[in-house]
This record gives structure tokens, C-alpha cells and sequence, in this order.
């Protein structure tokens, strides 16, 4: 039996880096006052004629009263993502290099305390994937471990990284939350981007839903991107678990994470990821927290307007038909030919089990020509490392 | 009209249209440079990686100069890297500077605009860099070894148009170099008004890629250009620009 609520969440634990809590209480602050049921119709109306969005805009088009009018939003976001993105969606995918984890978070596949198949792969194995997926024509491509910072130490994130600088021309990390110094060894070895899911920002929530391990540290995992930037990385990627909580809190507090982050470092690239708890099916109740295909793509619209030059990337969480239509929309990245469990690239063996089902299994060369036959433009490298 | 040359650094073009390439399908690049009479156009030497199946330099035509930017530089140094691997890449000694801190508005950073183009114009580039238009930093970059100057007129993106419009004047009248309109043109009537200004050249790309007839606004842009560059050669009768002249005169009292 795990011990609940052994240690407290917002205190660091030793060996974490503490920076100034200013950003992060303005973003509790904001986000706890947030009342999204006070908005009208005519607000959101107003929003929609606007040139330029400020955080009170993203307040209103993420209410339930902005949820009508999802069609005038989506013609809008065409517009914003044209401009500043033209047709060109990125194509990359991600890697699992290692399932093991030291946090136990009650609603995730990897947790310590479930008797799944671990694995880590080698340089060797982890070099066999690389030849695999850049043979597709990829030059993206995002590493993935599970949390435990014993089982996949930063040496080993680093060697992977600097492999992986031989076959990719953009590498991001999704680990775990580490120092500045830490992510600028990684920066060092050839990664420039970085994605850290606050999961929810609500901390009483944050603090029932995560255990135990490090993760149970609420601001160390918040002040993560503003640490990854510090260590020199070149961009940082934001978002919550929707529908773990009260997902549109939560929406509204990843996106003023994420602006409040792009106002101090206003050289930061800032992206957006938006994964979901998704809804029983055929739940009698309809819970007014659950994130169906409606409210994924009104936060997704929200981050748009309010963050036209932000990149929103969609995972294969959702399906073929949700990620065809909203590429060009509003969001700017896909990944295809993804595999969620430890390697099994091509023909090599994959050594641990999957996270969460995909519901996109296509190939890199369908997403691409999907993309094709709805006339965008699919970019395979769009950065240079300097 | 014939002799109307935009010389940069040495080299004439008959086109005063220079196509950016980045926001629009590559395989409509062809049709898109034929249309607007392009001789010159941009790629992000980001997206030119020839390791990759899909790279923008094997979709522009021959016989096109390529104008490689530094787009995704911070800072000089990162300039000069990034415009080392676009001549490795075989893009010629054209370059567009393009230092960018700042992710929302990407407004150029003057300040190490100039020290990049100082240090690519000793590296042998020919340097069109893109500034916010300031005369100050101007006259700074003809100072640093450009061979042109290229003004915002507003934000990257916006399609929002001469928004810049009296400074960009000041940089006409006091520059002596090509004055190139670069960001922010979002109508051929913007265009073609910054070129009745006496601007040498105007770039676009959002305006065009975001057009529901691609081809069409490439073609729309040409006309507006060269119907402005006539203009501004004709010489531009008087307008009016607030209120008719009083029709007794007012200094019709004086004796002498």
C-alpha cells in the first residue's frame, strides 16, 4: 500500500535548483480566479474582433461560452495560423528510450507501482532505432524516458542525444524535470527543445493525483521550462492533462504559463501539446469536466488566437480524422510512424511496454501524403543548430 | 523602362519583386516565380537541409537567384554560421540577415543586425539585411558593408502594410542604397505604394501564400510593382493631402 501525502508538494526536495516563485504564483493566482461561467456570448464576440489577444481574451474563449461559437473561432485560426505559418505542418516522431519511473501518478500507465514490462535500450539498440526512423526521411525527433532519474541518469539521456545528432537535425527530450546545469549538459550534446506537462495546476489536485517521487514537487516541475532555458535550450513546450481536472483551469493556466514564460525570454520558442483524459464512452453522466473531441479543439483554437506565432503540436493520441482536419487549423506539428513502447522501430524488438494506445498508427509516408492531399506543405527540417 | 536596373551589390535584376518561399507548397514554388517575373527568392537555409527528401532549393527553377536569410539566428555569430551553410549548400553570396530575438513579433534586433553584416560583408557575402527602420541603425549598415536595406513595414505576418511608412521615407531620402520593403505587405496597393515612394524593391510572401489564388496574387503582385516603379519614374503629380488651397491668395496684400 503506497503512503499517501508522505511529503509536502511544494516543498522542494534535495538536489533541486529553486528559482523565484513570482511567475508561478501570478499564474495560481490568475488561474484560481479565473470564473469562466461569467462570460457572454458578446464577449467572445469581441474577442473575435480583436487584433491582438491579452490573457483577459484567453479567459473568455476558453468558457463554456465561447463553445458555440467554435466555428467562428476555427475560421479565425485558419487565418492566424496562415499568416504566420503558412501551409507547412513539421513532421517528426517521438522515441521511448526507457519506461522506468519513480513517481507513482494514480491515472498513468508507467507508474511505479504497476507490474509493467521495464526496459531501457542500449546505444547500440538506441542507434539501431535512429537508422530506422531517419530511413523515412525524418529529421525530428523527440526522446522519451520515463521518469527515474536512478534507471535513465542525464549521462545516459546525453549519450542518446548525441547519437542522435548524427542521423537528426532537431532533437527534443521529454523526461523528467532536471537542473539548469543538467539540461544544459543535454543542450551541450545536441538537444535544443523541451517538454515538461505540468499534468494539472491546481495544486490540491496536483498533490492527491501524484504520490510519490519527484514528481510530487509542484514547482519544481513548474519552473522546469524556465530551468531548460536557463541551461540554453532554444524552446520549451507547455501543457496539461486535460480532463484531470477542471480542464479549462487548466487550459487557461498552461497558456499563461506559457506567455508569462515567452514575456521573460522573449527569445523562447514557445509550443503547445494538449493531451487529454479522454471520456468514458457511453457515460449516462456528462460530467462538465470531460474533454470530448469539442472541447480539445476549442483550447486548441483558444491557444491559436491567443498565441498566433506558438507551435501546437498533435499526438497520436487522437485519430487520423481529428489530426488531418487540425493541422493547417491551428495545429503546426504531427508525428507519424509512432511506436509507444521501448524502441520496435522497423524490425527491432521493442524491450518495454506502451505508456497509452495510439489511435494513429499510420506510417510516415501516409501522414505525408495526407498532408499533401490537403494541400499543405509537410517540413521535415525547419531548424538549424547553431 | 528598360533600363530600369535594381542593382545590388554589383548585380542587375529587371524584377523588382523578390519572392519569399517559406509559407507556401514547394511544388507551387515554379508556378509562383513564373507569375510574379521573380528573378530573386528567399529560402530559409533552416528548411534546406539536403539531407532531407524534401528540400526548397530543388523546387526553385534555375536561373533564379537565390537570397538564402539567416532566419532562426539570435545573434552576429549565429548569422555568420548559418550564412556559411547556405554557401556550402551552393547558395551563392547572397544573404539576407535576419537576427530575431523575440518570438511574438519578430521584430529584428537592429544592435546585432549591424554586427552581423559587418562581419558577413567582410566574409565576402553580399548582405541585404532586414531591419526595423531606424536611420540611426541604417546608416550603420551602410557603414557595416550592405548592399541594401530592408525595412520592415510591419510586422512579419501581419499582412497590416506600410504601417512603418514615413520612416521608411526618412531611409529613401537619406539612404543611398536600395531601400527594399521587406514584411508586413499584404495588398498589391501596398506594394505598389512603397514603390511610388521611391522604394527599389518590395518582398512578400504571407500575402501571397495566404491568398486563395496563390498564382494569381504572385501575378497581382507583379503588376502592382511595376505600376508603382512607373509611377515613381514618371514623377508624381501634386496631391492634396488635406484641404484645397484657398482660392484668394493669402499673401496677395503684398506691395512692393
Amino acid at each position: 500500500m503506497i503512503k499517501i501525502r508522505e511529503t509536502n508538494h511544494m516543498e522542494y526536495m534535495d538536489g533541486m535548483e529553486q528559482l523565484d516563485h513570482t511567475l508561478m504564483n501570478k499564474v495560481l493566482k490568475m488561474t484560481e480566479e479565473y470564473d469562466y461561467s461569467r462570460y457572454t456570448a458578446v464577449d467572445v464576440r469581441n474577442v473575435l474582433n480583436k487584433d491582438s489577444l491579452d490573457t483577459y481574451d484567453l479567459a473568455v474563449l476558453l468558457s463554456p461560452a465561447a463553445q458555440p461559437m467554435l466555428e467562428k473561432m476555427a475560421q479565425k485560426a485558419k487565418l492566424e495560423t496562415a499568416k504566420h505559418f503558412g501551409n507547412t505542418v513539421c513532421m517528426f516522431t517521438p522515441l521511448y528510450i526507457a519506461n522506468y519511473c519513480e513517481n507513482y501518478c494514480v491515472y498513468c500507465g508507467f507508474n511505479c507501482s504497476n507490474k509493467i514490462h521495464r526496459g531501457k535500450l542500449t546505444m547500440e539498440e538506441i542507434e539501431a532505432e535512429y537508422k530506422t526512423i531517419a530511413a523515412t526521411g525524418l529529421r525530428e525527433i523527440l526522446l522519451l524516458t520515463g521518469e527515474s532519474k536512478t534507471a535513465s541518469p542525464v549521462e545516459y539521456i546525453t549519450d542518446a542525444v548525441r547519437l542522435a545528432k548524427k542521423y537528426f537535425s532537431t532533437i527534443g527530450i521529454e523526461v523528467y524535470p532536471m537542473n539548469s546545469d543538467e539540461y544544459a549538459m543535454i543542450k551541450e550534446a545536441g538537444a535544443d527543445f523541451v517538454s515538461v506537462y505540468q499534468e494539472t495546476y491546481n495544486p490540491v489536485k496536483y498533490e492527491e493525483v501524484h504520490l510519490r517521487g519527484p514528481k510530487r514537487v509542484f514547482p519544481y516541475r513548474f519552473n522546469a521550462q524556465e530551468r531548460a532555458l536557463m541551461g540554453g535550450m532554444r524552446g520549451v513546450a507547455f501543457g496539461s492533462l486535460l480532463g484531470l481536472s477542471d480542464f479549462r483551469k487548466d487550459a487557461y493556466a498552461a497558456g499563461l504559463h506559457a506567455f508569462f514564460i515567452q514575456q521573460k525570454y522573449p527569445w523562447a520558442e514557445i509550443s503547445y501539446s494538449l493531451p487529454r483524459l479522454r471520456p468514458y464512452i457511453n457515460n449516462a453522466e456528462n460530467n462538465p469536466n470531460d474533454v470530448h473531441e469539442t472541447q480539445l479543439l476549442q483550447v486548441m483554437l483558444a491557444y491559436r488566437l491567443f498565441m498566433p506565432y506558438a507551435g501546437i503540436t498533435i499526438s497520436t493520441r487522437e485519430r487520423a480524422g481529428f489530426r488531418d482536419n487540425v493541422v493547417g487549423l491551428a495545429a503546426t506539428k504531427i508525428s507519424a510512424g509512432v511506436k509507444v513502447g521501448i524502441g520496435g522501430h522497423g524490425d527491432n524488438e521493442q524491450k518495454g511496454d506502451e505508456q497509452f494506445e495510439i489511435s494513429d498508427p499510420r506510417s510516415v509516408d501516409e501522414v505525408r501524403n495526407s498532408l499533401f492531399e490537403k494541400g499543405l506543405q509537410p517540413v521535415f527540417t525547419d531548424y538549424v543548430r547553431v | 523602362m528598360n533600363n530600369d536596373k535594381l542593382v545590388i551589390g554589383g548585380h542587375e535584376f529587371n524584377s523588382r519583386f523578390i519572392l519569399g518561399s517559406g509559407k507556401f507548397s514547394m511544388d507551387m514554388t515554379k508556378t509562383v516565380i513564373e507569375n510574379a517575373g521573380v528573378e530573386m527568392a528567399t529560402i530559409a537555409v533552416r528548411r534546406a537541409d539536403s539531407g532531407s527528401s524534401d528540400s526548397i532549393i530543388d523546387y526553385i527553377p534555375e536561373g533564379i537567384t537565390l537570397l538564402p536569410n539567416t532566419s532562426g539566428a539570435r545573434t552576429a555569430e549565429e548569422a555568420l554560421k548559418i550564412a556559411r551553410l547556405a554557401r556550402e549548400l551552393g547558395c551563392g553570396d547572397f544573404v539576407k540577415v535576419e537576427v530575431i530575438r523575440d518570438t511574438k513579433y519578430l521584430l529584428p534586433d537592429n544592435y546585432e543586425t549591424v554586427r552581423a553584416t559587418e562581419m558577413l560583408a567582410k566574409d565576402g557575402f553580399i548582405v541585404m539585411p532586414y531591419m526595423y527602420p531606424d536611420l540611426n541603425a541604417a546608416r550603420a549598415l551602410v557603414n557595416a558593408g550592405a548592399a541594401a536595406v530592408m525595412p520592415l513595414a510591419s510586422p512579419i505576418g501581419s499582412n497590416k502594410g506600410l504601417a512603418t511608412k514615413d520612416f521608411i521615407k526618412i531611409l529613401v531620402d537619406e539612404i543611398d542604397l536600395p531601400i527594399i520593403v521587406d514584411a508586413g505587405i499584404g495588398r498589391p496597393s501596398q506594394a505598389c505604394e512603397a514603390m511610388e515612394m521611391g522604394c527599389a524593391a518590395v518582398m512578400a510572401n504571407t500575402a501571397i501564400a495566404t491568398a486563395g489564388n496563390v498564382a494569381l496574387m504572385a501575378s497581382a503582385f507583379k503588376s502592382a510593382i511595376e505600376a508603382g516603379r512607373a509611377a515613381y519614374l514618371a514623377g508624381m503629380g501634386r496631391v492634396l493631402e488635406h484641404r484645397a488651397e484657398a482660392s484668394s491668395p493669402l499673401t496677395g496684400f503684398l506691395e512692393d
